[in-house]
């Protein structure tokens, strides 16, 4: 059990009125049937603090604060408010919490950490307000609240017991108190259980549930023409066929842009498509060939401070008996969220009203504040279920947009993207290489040198030094470069690490092979370096690593591969969280297919097993996706892909199965909708060259160098 | 501008709109069903996926003045009480991520099950092969699969 003091803000435990409808109607739902419990119709809700209310009849609603972009936290988040109110998970509601940075802390669906940095104060938010159930009730019988128990949302006492319906009334006037104890993990109930996503009756059943989905009186659709490449200016544009495209109202220019407003989107659609306009280049347009022969020049130089130094790296070289180098690459690469950015907005004199898909709705409120020149506290964000984010709704520019056109045109509008404005109008992954380079002497690797270059900021940093596999090497040294561009770019699902690992990965399995020793050994034996006696200050636990990479290697029966199959290892961490994959890699036809990937995580309590084996299989086909097809070129300025026709993604036949094994522990719940990704382009490359021969160095593997299955 | 009377979900609708626009925009804009999306616009992500008579096409291509008498189904009218062994077996499976891609893949499965009661494998993966998950749910939605052609 721990204590913790609840230190809560004042605001959060303002008795908003009628919080539970509060929230937005859309993506509103019943967790699942309620328990015999509750016997009739809730007729009044009191609120306990920003999180939850308690109706009379014992319901329990309670607020998501965190964006849903399929990480399924708006399911997670509330189980950990839940178990530590004691109450039936069948009796909550779960609604997703507006903006409100008074209340709700970090509400950022980024970085695989909303159950890790909510792990506390949620858990605080279910633990308080059962404290004061259990206060009221006591005071109510006379008795000491130490003599008073919890559980299944009816408080006893002595002889006494009364459900949270019939006490919440006054529970909600009581103090807060000044700490609580939360459960020991031995004793969750619902933390560990597997749980239905709480929007998954809207989801099969085809109720407006997504940003895309969401409409008002009034509203007019905004289809936006943007600069055909990066680089480009408006410079004239003449919109009169695009007027005479019924449902067409109104054409707007603000910047570089043209918004076309209609009473539908297919008439959007149709008038953009009727729009002429002429562009300059008014930037250098860029080539990928030139961010290419750049980077590799860049992969060669000397970095004046390299970002990490270890011993002698330049004498473990001169005195190796084999040095191996290799060089990987990976392109750009778009989002492709399957549901294309949009929002909704409503500028008024007296108010902005943004509704939307977005994973960061507090830097948009304030990017649309700044751009509008209004008060802050006079834009309101409502976030709907995104249809998908994978890091491109943490950019709120659709926003932005939306929140300009509204302004301009005085009307609400929502903005949606075409398949085609979604992809060419994107902030991508960059692209990046990476040169690796090891000394080996007497059998042993005794030097290693990592550059990165990258497309980015001056700021932007392309390695994780202080990561595997520092601390289990001598002589260790990683530079980082990187190339400015006008291209945007941003975070994608595991920024940095979803090339970094591949790139490594593969290296590692390259060394192994050249040094003539098991791939899992090596890995194995350098950390246990890094575990016993590291060199300089390490960044990750080995010994966690060393669990997944045992746990993997035994569920994939590494090293004994069925007949035909050939295995590929990998293992990563990221995102505070462990990662080993194996790849069964066989041959049809001549070409190598995955048949199945076994994966080992440690990702600490696992709060809802069945969807967190969702989020690994996700992850893992994802990076197998990207690393097998992702592609994306830019000459001059101009994206070389716009829809899915010229873009391909990984479909269900390319899908390999993936077994998921959790290291069963109880430590405190680390990221998962990230690490499992990173890993799994590593095992594929390496499985694939053991099975085929071939050494992939290029992402995407099969376009350039390869046939699949 | 025309005017189409279609057949949507068992039921007869008016609808204005210009001869060459989508049946997705027709059931989302116009007729407020919000359950089929918008994924690509041509026909190569299965998002927009709804029954022609039965059988499913990309309502994105399908411009209005094509479907004429043929009736047309979508994720909001392919079972009463949204029970259809395959509504039934991705709740048992939770197959969802985002969900966004996911009414697709449910009507595209029910026109494979409906031409082909217990598909093999790779049936399955051949006729899936069109609908995107971008979320990579490909593991659950082939176990849902399964076991609703099981349940049938």
């Amino acid at each position: 059990m721990t204590l913790i003091k609840t230190n809560y803000n004042r605001r959060s435990f303002l008795k908003v009125s009628a919080l539970a409808g509060g929230g937005l109607m859309v993506g509103f739902n019943w967790a699942c049937s309620p328990s015999e419990n509750l016997r009739k119709a809730p007729s009044e809700w009191f609120d306990m603090n920003a999180f939850l209310s308690i109706a009379d009849n014992g319901q329990v609603t309670i607020m998501s604060p965190n964006p849903e972009i399929g990480q399924n936290v708006k399911t997670s988040m509330p189980m950990l408010v839940a178990e530590e109110l004691e109450v039936p998970w069948a009796d909550v509601i779960v609604k997703q919490g507006l903006l409100d940075e008074g209340a709700f802390r970090r509400q950022v669906a980024g970085g695989s950490q909303s159950i890790r940095q909510g792990w506390k104060s949620l858990r605080m938010a279910g633990a308080t307000a059962k404290q004061m159930l259990i206060n009221a009730a006591a005071q109510k019988w006379g008795i000491s609240p130490a003599d008073c128990t919890a559980k299944n949302g009816i408080i006893s006492g002595g002889d006494n017991k009364l459900s949270y319906g019939e006490i919440a009334s006054l529970a909600a006037t009581m103090e807060v108190p000044e700490d609580v104890t939360l459960k020991d993990p031995k004793d969750f109930t619902i933390i560990g259980t597997s749980q239905d996503n709480v929007d998954l009756e809207s989801i099969i059943s085809g109720k407006p549930t997504f940003g895309i989905d969401f409409e008002r009186e009034g509203m007019l659709h905004a289809v936006v023409m943007r600069p055909p490449a990066f680089g480009m200016s408006l410079e004239s544009y003449d919109d009169t066929e695009t007027r005479a495209v019924t449902g067409v109202s109104d054409v707007i220019r603000f910047g570089d842009k043209i918004a076309i407003l209609a009473t539908n989107t297919w008439a959007g659609f149709k008038g953009k498509k009727a729009l002429k306009a002429n562009w300059k280049g008014k930037q250098k347009l860029e080539n990928t060939d030139e961010h290419d022969r750049k980077m590799l020049k860049l992969l060669d130089t000397k970095s004046s401070k390299p970002k990490r130094e270890d011993g002698n790296v330049g004498r473990a070289f001169a005195q190796a008996d084999k040095v191996i180098e290799k060089v990987y690459e990976a392109p750009f690469l778009p989002h492709n969220t399957m549901e294309p950015m949009n929002f909704f907005a409503d500028v008024t004199d007296s108010k902005v009203e943004l509704i939307g898909p977005v994973q960061t709705p507090l830097r948009t409120r304030n990017s649309v504040a700044a751009l509008l020149d209004r008060p802050r506290e006079e834009v309101s964000v409502a976030m709907t279920r995104m249809g998908g984010g994978f890091g491109r709704r943490l950019y709120g520019d659709f926003a932005l947009e939306a929140a300009e056109i509204s302004s301009l045109a005085k009307r609400p509008v929502k903005v949606v993207f075409s398949r085609e404005d979604d992809m060419t109008a994107g902030i991508y992954r960059p692209a990046s290489k990476y040169k690796f380079r090891a000394a080996v002497k007497d059998g042993k690797i005794t030097g290693y040198h990592l550059t990165g270059a990258g497309i980015g900021s001056s700021r932007s940093s392309w390695t994780r030094e202080n990561w595997f596999p520092a601390g289990g090497i001598e002589n260790y040294k990683v530079e980082s470069h990187s190339l400015q561009s006008n291209i945007t770019t941003g975070a994608w699902r595991a920024p940095i690490t979803n090339f970094l690992a591949i790139a490594e990965q593969s290296f590692f399995d390259e060394l192994a092979t050249e040094m003539s020793v098991d791939a899992v050994q090596l890995r194995l034996d350098i950390l246990e370096r890094a575990k016993t006696n590291p060199v300089g200050k390490i960044s990750y636990e080995p010994e966690k690593m060393i669990g997944v990479i045992k746990l993997a290697a035994e569920k994939g029966n590494w090293g004994k591969p069925e007949t035909g199959v050939s295995q590929g290892f990998s293992c990563y961490y990221s995102h505070n969280t462990y990662v080993a994959e194996v790849a069964h890699v066989r041959m049809r036809d001549g070409n190598p297919f995955i048949e199945k990937m076994t994966t080992a995580v440690d990702c600490g309590i696992v709060v809802n097993p069945d969807a967190a084996i969702n989020q690994v299989q996700g992850g893992v086909v994802d990076g197998i996706g990207h690393a097998m097809y992702g592609d994306f070129k830019f000459i001059n300025g101009e994206p070389q892909a716009q829809n899915f026709n010229e873009y391909r993604l990984i479909r269900a036949a390319e899908a390999p199965k993936v077994d998921v094994h959790f290291v069963k522990n109880t430590n405190d719940p680390t990221g998962l909708g990230e690490p499992s990704l990173p890993p799994a382009g590593g095992a594929l490359a390496n499985g694939i060259a053991k099975a085929t021969g071939t050494r992939l160095y290029k992402i995407p593997f099969v376009k350039q160098q390869i046939t699949f299955g | 501008m025309a005017n189409y009377s279609l057949n949507i979900n068992g039921q007869q609708k008016t609808v204005e709109a210009d001869p060459d626009t989508p049946m997705l925009w027709v059931l989302r804009d116009l007729l407020d069903l919000k359950g089929t999306k918008f994924g690509c616009g041509i026909a190569q992500c299965g998002a927009c996926t709804v029954h022609l008579d039965g059988t499913a096409v990309r309502s994105c291509s399908v411009p209005v003045s094509a479907v004429g008498e043929n009736k047309i189904t979508t994720i909001e009218g392919l079972a009463e009480n949204f029970d259809h062994p395959l509504q039934n077996a991705w709740r048992e499976h939770d197959v969802p991520q985002c969900g966004y891609c996911q009414a697709g893949q449910i009507m595209n499965a029910a026109a494979l099950l409906s031409r082909n009661a217990s598909p093999s494998e790779t049936e399955i993966e051949t006729a899936m092969n069109g609908n995107i998950c971008r979320c990579g749910t490909y593991n659950k939605i082939k176990a849902a699969i399964n076991t609703a052609a099981a349940n049938m």
